[in-house]
């Protein structure tokens, strides 16, 4: 059970393995906030999925499995949306429509078809949390570095906390806007990438 | 927004792909040849358009006045994944030459969160009916432009001297990049901002 969670966040990391979840990865990565926000989200709906999947993986007939997939999986999707916009308004604007999108990230229904369906519950909420975990790690990582490069602040949460100083005053003044805009969200994977690479390589 | 403007602002300026990042599984899954991509973009412009006006009546005369707006997530991937599958068979029986061009790529629409994406950016913004369908074409022509582009790049770079790290998705992500930061040049463009 231990090895399910932990081969969940690195064997089959969603972002830099799989490649997929990439959406919500690069859109909303602008702050380490944000990225926490959204991969908690993402967390409750393949925990609890993957659960609700497992437990019912018996009587769910095997030709009408995705459809059913889809409906369980967008009932916690909407859950999580109403749930954020009442009680962290401010996140879930900034979230805006990739909240709802989760439906469609491949990874969960790619964890429902390729494990929860096939397991049993225990092992499928694990599986759940270190897959969620693995994606939280990365979207955490890519906030971090687009955070303090684009605006020279870490952690910041809009209305609550300015952040943490990371290089002083005059670096927030003239940091790399580049960083927070669509552009530094590609290159900041590829750059993860392009080291969790070399780090496998060189092992 | 004249319709002009609404058209040169969600093809280029908020460029589904590049600036919204709508899509990208299939920009980086099916972009290693031009063909694949133009076949990939052609699909989802037909697909796109067709999903938008269909969501666009089910929320307005459906969900609205029902008071079922909640619904909407469950309501709008189910609308998909069953027009999707429809246009596929019917393809199939009907329009074989079609079927053949475009077949392999419709069941992988369904989880292109474009099309679900702009299903909702159409109800975020408030459209009508024929500002929702000029939304959905011309992102969708947005998408087929940035996906031909970038399959160009990619056929040129394989026979790239790449570092080993970065071969494969990382190089195609930096070059994303760099298109993006291309785009990023029409901000401002006629007035629009990002």
């Amino acid at each position: 059970m231990k090895q399910t969670f932990l081969d969940g966040i690195i064997k089959n990391n969603m972002v830099l393995v799989l490649a997929i979840g990439l959406c919500p990865a690069l859109a909303v990565t602008t702050s380490a906030y944000n990225g926490i926000g959204m991969g908690m989200a993402v967390i409750f709906v393949l925990v609890f999925s993957n659960l609700l999947i497992s437990l019912l993986r018996n009587i769910i007939p095997k030709n009408l499995r995705i459809p059913i997939f889809i409906v369980i999986i967008s009932t916690f999707v909407t859950i999580v949306d109403y749930t954020m916009q009442a009680y962290v308004p401010p996140l879930s604007r900034q979230l805006g429509v990739f909240v709802p999108l989760i439906v469609v990230n491949c990874g969960i229904l790619g964890r429902a078809e390729g494990y929860s369906y096939k397991h049993p519950p225990h092992y499928s909420v694990m599986d759940g949390l270190g897959i969620g975990l693995g994606f939280t790690i990365i979207l955490f990582l890519m906030g971090t570095i687009r955070e303090i490069l684009g605006q020279g602040v870490w952690l910041s949460i809009p209305g609550v906390f300015p952040g943490f100083q990371v290089f002083g005053e005059a670096f927030t003044n003239s940091s790399v806007i580049l960083m927070i805009l669509p552009p530094g969200g590609f290159l900041a994977i590829a750059l993860l990438m392009g080291l969790f690479n070399h780090i496998r390589m060189h092992k | 927004m004249s319709l002009f403007l609404l058209f040169i602002s969600a093809f280029l300026v908020n460029n589904i792909v590049l600036m919204r990042f709508l899509g990208l599984c299939p920009f980086f899954g099916v972009s290693s040849k031009i063909e694949t991509a133009i076949g990939m973009g052609m699909s989802v412009i037909f697909v796109m358009t067709l999903s938008t006006i269909i969501t666009w009546f089910l929320y307005r005369y459906i969900l609205i006045p029902f008071d079922l707006i909640y619904l909407r997530t469950v309501v709008f991937i189910l609308v998909i994944a069953s027009l999707v599958q429809f246009l596929e068979l019917f393809f199939k029986k009907q329009i074989p030459g079609l079927y053949s061009a475009l077949g392999i790529f419709l069941p992988l629409i369904t989880t292109n969160c474009a099309i679900l994406g702009v299903a909702f950016l159409n109800i975020d913004s408030d459209f009508g009916l024929i500002s929702s369908i000029v939304f959905a074409i011309s992102s969708a022509l947005g998408f087929l432009l940035a996906l031909v582009l970038i399959a160009g790049i990619r056929e040129r770079l394989e026979n790239a001297p790449i570092p080993d790290a970065l071969k494969g998705l990382p190089i195609s992500f930096i070059t994303a990049a760099l298109m993006a930061l291309a785009f990023l040049g029409f901000s401002g463009f006629m007035g629009l901002s990002l």
